[in-house]
Order: structure tokens, then C-alpha cells, then sequence
């Protein structure tokens, strides 16, 4: 059982019948969720390794291994950010050492997304997913 | 003759599997295009029946080896309108070729403040080596821009050459763009002015008969993998008198005559130039590429792709929320774009890959190019000798699905 906004996400997904229904639905995310300002697109919130610009700006509350983990993410390309969107429901609001326990492969395949896991796919969410497992580690070994 | 579409795209066993469950329509040939059965066939009949070093031993399956290969020089030769097949340099594509050209002719050539011109539509291959000469030896880049059409005018790269330029390096289809550029009064000129010419090859030769010998460049560089041949395939075109103003690039086995401790004897070109154990199956393959090629026929390819750049050309037009990067009367099938308001190519490219089109995004390799545009990245769609007017009709319906999913 993953957090209540992924469950309603997965929940909405079980309709969804073909791939274009899927990712129409991805768009609509990516569409809805709120942009970066600029001056926080930094190379130190920018995801190397991802064909599109991506950034992700932690914003974590507390210290150790139980701290409340959140985060905003953008990207110039829609269908990144409605991904991201989907991984933001994915791991807001999970303690620190719960991100790290997230089978997101797993998680994504329940949405028929995890092809875009493939190491060989350039979108990047396998690297933002890496960065956001390094940012739960650093802050719950704090 | 009539052009038997249905045949040709027979001869490519990949045009008839699925991706994602639709009919691959692959557009990027511009990239790399499928190969046809024959050339699949040679690549296993040589590892199969025919394989040993060239130019090596006595044995009888390195004598095959050797004239199988050896007789791509000729091959090569003919495709290009070369009479004289020393003049070709096998090589593992254009970039090979253009660094050859870099560290053989141009590094011991150039001093501080020589010039090279390029054009700002150029492939990087066709522009780091010549960085490499800036970074290293003071070398001056001179840049010449095209026009709002795309098209590259012969008389501002003639304005453009001064004293101090000694090289000019310009492709003959630029691979964003789609233009075919006006080389010969540029050729023409430089030679009047005792300036070397590079022409890059790689999209140009695909598409339409080339006569090198009446086209006159010191340099033309092509490679295979464009050319429905295999990867690691190709070869340079080098004038004669410009071969003996070369020293070799890569040193090593096949590339010498002698060695001692203390001297080294150069083969003649053009093996001088072709250092260790080539790339033997690939341009054995690569022969049979070009020999598909000329079998079909150049001039009935350039007909067909001219039909379908046209038809193409008149859908896209219709797509007014498309914007279509180049319109030169010389383009040819290579169309470059973004949708108004649709977040990135790769969204588009992601949608059309779920429909079984492959197209390319991103900057092409052409960053100075991208930066003339005012465009960070666009998709690109670009059709080779098996495409038809049906996957065009494919393409027109999935970019109208991006507009309605984007936009």
C-alpha cells in the first residue's frame, strides 16, 4: 500500500484503458502541476541524465531517518512533469527511511509506466528517482 | 520505369515488424537507416564462408577476404563518380573522414590566424575537429550563416574567404535543415584562391546522384550506415595531389611499408591512411549497400524522395500550429519541427514512438545551428528511398494527436 495520493492516482489509472488514455492522463498532471520559479533551477536542483531539463528542490522537514520528506520538481517537457507529478504522489509526505523503502519499479508498473524505468530510456525518471533516494539518504543519516 | 515501392520495402525485413503494437513507419533515416536483406546476407556469407585478416596473408581466405573488400574501392568509386578508385579512403564513417582531414592535412598546414570557413548549419562532426585546431594551434573559425529559408548563399562563403583562409568545410545537406547547398560556385572559387574544400557527404550522397570528379572538392566524406549499409562503414574521397600534401593520421599495421628502430616507410595511398584492421565485413557490406543503390537506381531514389518531400512538404503546410524549420526549393527529406505550445519534442517524440514512429529530437548535433534558430531542440522526421506517402498520412495523424494532447 503506497500513499493515499498514489493509491487515488493507480485507482484512476484501472479505468484508463489504452496507452493513449494513459498518457493523456500523465499530460493533464504534468499540465496541472505548478512550475519551478526560475531562480531555484539550479545546477544544483538540475537532474543530470534526463533528455529533457529536469529539477527537483527537496524540501524536507525535520532530521534522522524520520523526517517528513517532500519535494517540487519541474521540467520542460510535459509528459516528464506530469511523471514527476506522479512520483511527487508517489513519495510526499513518507518519512525519510520510508522513500527508501519504495519499490518504485514495482509502483509504476501498477500504472503500466515502468517501460519509462528502462535504463536505456533517456526520459530520466530513473534518475530522478535516484536523486531522490540520495536525498532521503543524506537527510536520514543527518 | 516505375519505382516498385512494395519491392524495395520487401528488401528490408525490419519495415514489416511492429512497434508498440502499430507498423513501424521509421523516419529517422537521417540518423541511421534499415538495411536490406542483401547487405544482412553478405555480412553473414563473409563471417560464415569468407573471413581472415586482409591484406595479410597468402592463404586462400585472405586473398578472399582482401579482393572482396578491395573491390568496394571500386564500388565506392563508381557511386561517387570517381574514376580513379585511389582516391577513396576507407573509413568508419564521416567523422573518421573529417578527422583524418583535421590531423592529416589541415594540422600541419595551418598556423595561427589561418582560417577555416564554416557554415552554422554544419554537423558537429564536422565542426569539433576544426575546434580542435582553434583550441590547439590559434586556428580561426569563420562562420557563415544561412539565410530565413535555410538556404546557405555560394557567394557569402566566397565574401567570407580572405588571404588567411585555407579551408573551407561545408556539408552538401544540411541534417536539420533538409537543404541541399549550392557547393560548386564555392568549390570553384576557393580553388581559384588556393583554398581547400571539405564537403561533408553524409545526408547528400543518400539522396541523390553525386559526380565527385565534375564537383571538384579536395574532400568528400560519406558514411555507410546512412547508406543502408553497416555501422562502422565508409570513406573519404581525397584529390590526388591533396593526398601527397598529407601526413598519416592513425599509425600502425597496414598503414606501413617498413619499420626499423629508427625509420618508418609509408604505405602509398590510399592505405597510408588506413591504420590496423579495418572495419573488413562492414565494407563488404557496404558494397552491396551501394551496389542495391545503383541497382534501383540513384536518379529513380532522388524521383522518389522528391515526390514524397513534396507531398510531405504540402501536409505539413497544412498543419498550421507546426512550425517546419527550413524552406529552401532545395529541401529535401529531412523536416525539422516543434508544434506551437506543445512542451518539448521529446513529449512529441514519446507520442509518436507510442504510434510506431520513430523520429529524432533533440538538437541533431548541430548546436550552432539550434542557436541561429532560437530553438533549443526540435523533432525531426526524415525519409529514405522505402518510405511512402502512407507513413507521411501516419505521421500528419500523430502530430495531430500531439496538438490535441499538448497544446
Amino acid at each position: 500500500m503506497a500513499t493515499e495520493a498514489f493509491e487515488e492516482i493507480a485507482e484512476t489509472f484501472d479505468f484508463l484503458e489504452d496507452w493513449e488514455e494513459r498518457y493523456r492522463h500523465v499530460i493533464e498532471m504534468g499540465k496541472a502541476m505548478p512550475a519551478l520559479d526560475d531562480a531555484v533551477k539550479v545546477p544544483a536542483t538540475k537532474v543530470e541524465g534526463c533528455a529533457s531539463q529536469v529539477w527537483i528542490l527537496p524540501r524536507i522537514e525535520g532530521e534522522g531517518a524520520d523526517a517528513t520528506f517532500d519535494f517540487e520538481g519541474d521540467s520542460d517537457a510535459i509528459i516528464v512533469r506530469g511523471l514527476i507529478a506522479i512520483l511527487h504522489a508517489l513519495y510526499a509526505g513518507l518519512t525519510a527511511a520510508e522513500v527508501l523503502k519504495v519499490d518504485a519499479q514495482a509502483e509504476l508498473g501498477r500504472l503500466g509506466l515502468d517501460e519509462h524505468l528502462s535504463s536505456q530510456r533517456s526520459n530520466g525518471v530513473r534518475a530522478m528517482i535516484g536523486r531522490i533516494r540520495d536525498l532521503a539518504a543524506e537527510r536520514a543519516a543527518a | 520505369m516505375t519505382y516498385d515501392i512494395d519491392a524495395i520495402r520487401a528488401d528490408f525485413p525490419i519495415l514489416s515488424r511492429e512497434v508498440n503494437g502499430k507498423p513501424l513507419v521509421y523516419l529517422d533515416n537521417g540518423a541511421s537507416a534499415q538495411k536490406p536483406q542483401v547487405v544482412i546476407d553478405a555480412i553473414t556469407q563473409a563471417y560464415s564462408m569468407e573471413y581472415a585478416n586482409v591484406h595479410r596473408g597468402l592463404h586462400h581466405l585472405s586473398n578472399l577476404a582482401t579482393e572482396k573488400y578491395e573491390a568496394v574501392r571500386g564500388t565506392i568509386a563508381r557511386f561517387l563518380g570517381v574514376k580513379d578508385e585511389e582516391q577513396i579512403v576507407f573509413t568508419s564513417g564521416t567523422t573518421e573522414g573529417i578527422n583524418l582531414v583535421a590531423y592529416g592535412w589541415a594540422m600541419p598546414h595551418l598556423q595561427a590566424g589561418d582560417e577555416i570557413i564554416l557554415s552554422v548549419a554544419e554537423h558537429h562532426a564536422n565542426i569539433v575537429p576544426w575546434h580542435f585546431l582553434r583550441e590547439r594551434q590559434g586556428v580561426v573559425l569563420k562562420w557563415v550563416d544561412v539565410d530565413a529559408n535555410g538556404d546557405l548563399d555560394p557567394q557569402a562563403v566566397i565574401d567570407a574567404m580572405g588571404p588567411r583562409t585555407k579551408l573551407v568545410a561545408l556539408s552538401h545537406m544540411s541534417n536539420v535543415l533538409g537543404t541541399v547547398f549550392d557547393v560548386k560556385p564555392v568549390i570553384d572559387a576557393a580553388h581559384a584562391r588556393g583554398i581547400r574544400v571539405l564537403i561533408d557527404g553524409s545526408q547528400a550522397a543518400v539522396h541523390m546522384p553525386v559526380n565527385l570528379d565534375a564537383l571538384g572538392a579536395d574532400f568528400y566524406a560519406i558514411t555507410g550506415h546512412k547508406l543502408y549499409g553497416p555501422s562502422g562503414s565508409g570513406a573519404i574521397h581525397i584529390r590526388r595531389e591533396v593526398m601527397d600534401e598529407m601526413r598519416p593520421f592513425l599509425g600502425g599495421g597496414d598503414m606501413i611499408r617498413e619499420v626499423t628502430k629508427d625509420t618508418v616507410i609509408y604505405n602509398d595511398p590510399p592505405m597510408k591512411f588506413e591504420a590496423g584492421t579495418p572495419g573488413i565485413v562492414q565494407q563488404i557490406g557496404l558494397g552491396v549497400a551501394l551496389d542495391y543503390m545503383m541497382g534501383v537506381g540513384m536518379e529513380n531514389i532522388a524521383a522518389h524522395e522528391r515526390h514524397l518531400t513534396q507531398y510531405a512538404r504540402q501536409r505539413l503546410d497544412g498543419l498550421n500550429w507546426l512550425q517546419v524549420q527550413g524552406k529552401s526549393a532545395s529541401k529535401g527529406g529531412i523536416f525539422s519541427f516543434t508544434i506551437d505550445g506543445a512542451g518539448h519534442p521529446h513529449d512529441i517524440s514519446t507520442v509518436l514512438d507510442k504510434r510506431g514512429i520513430a523520429v529524432r529530437a533533440g538538437q541533431h548535433c548541430a548546436g550552432p545551428l539550434m542557436e541561429h534558430m532560437g530553438v533549443n531542440a526540435t523533432c525531426r522526421a526524415s525519409f529514405g528511398m522505402y518510405n511512402t506517402e502512407a507513413e507521411v498520412d501516419a505521421l500528419v495523424d500523430a502530430l495531430e494527436l500531439c496538438h490535441e494532447l499538448f497544446a
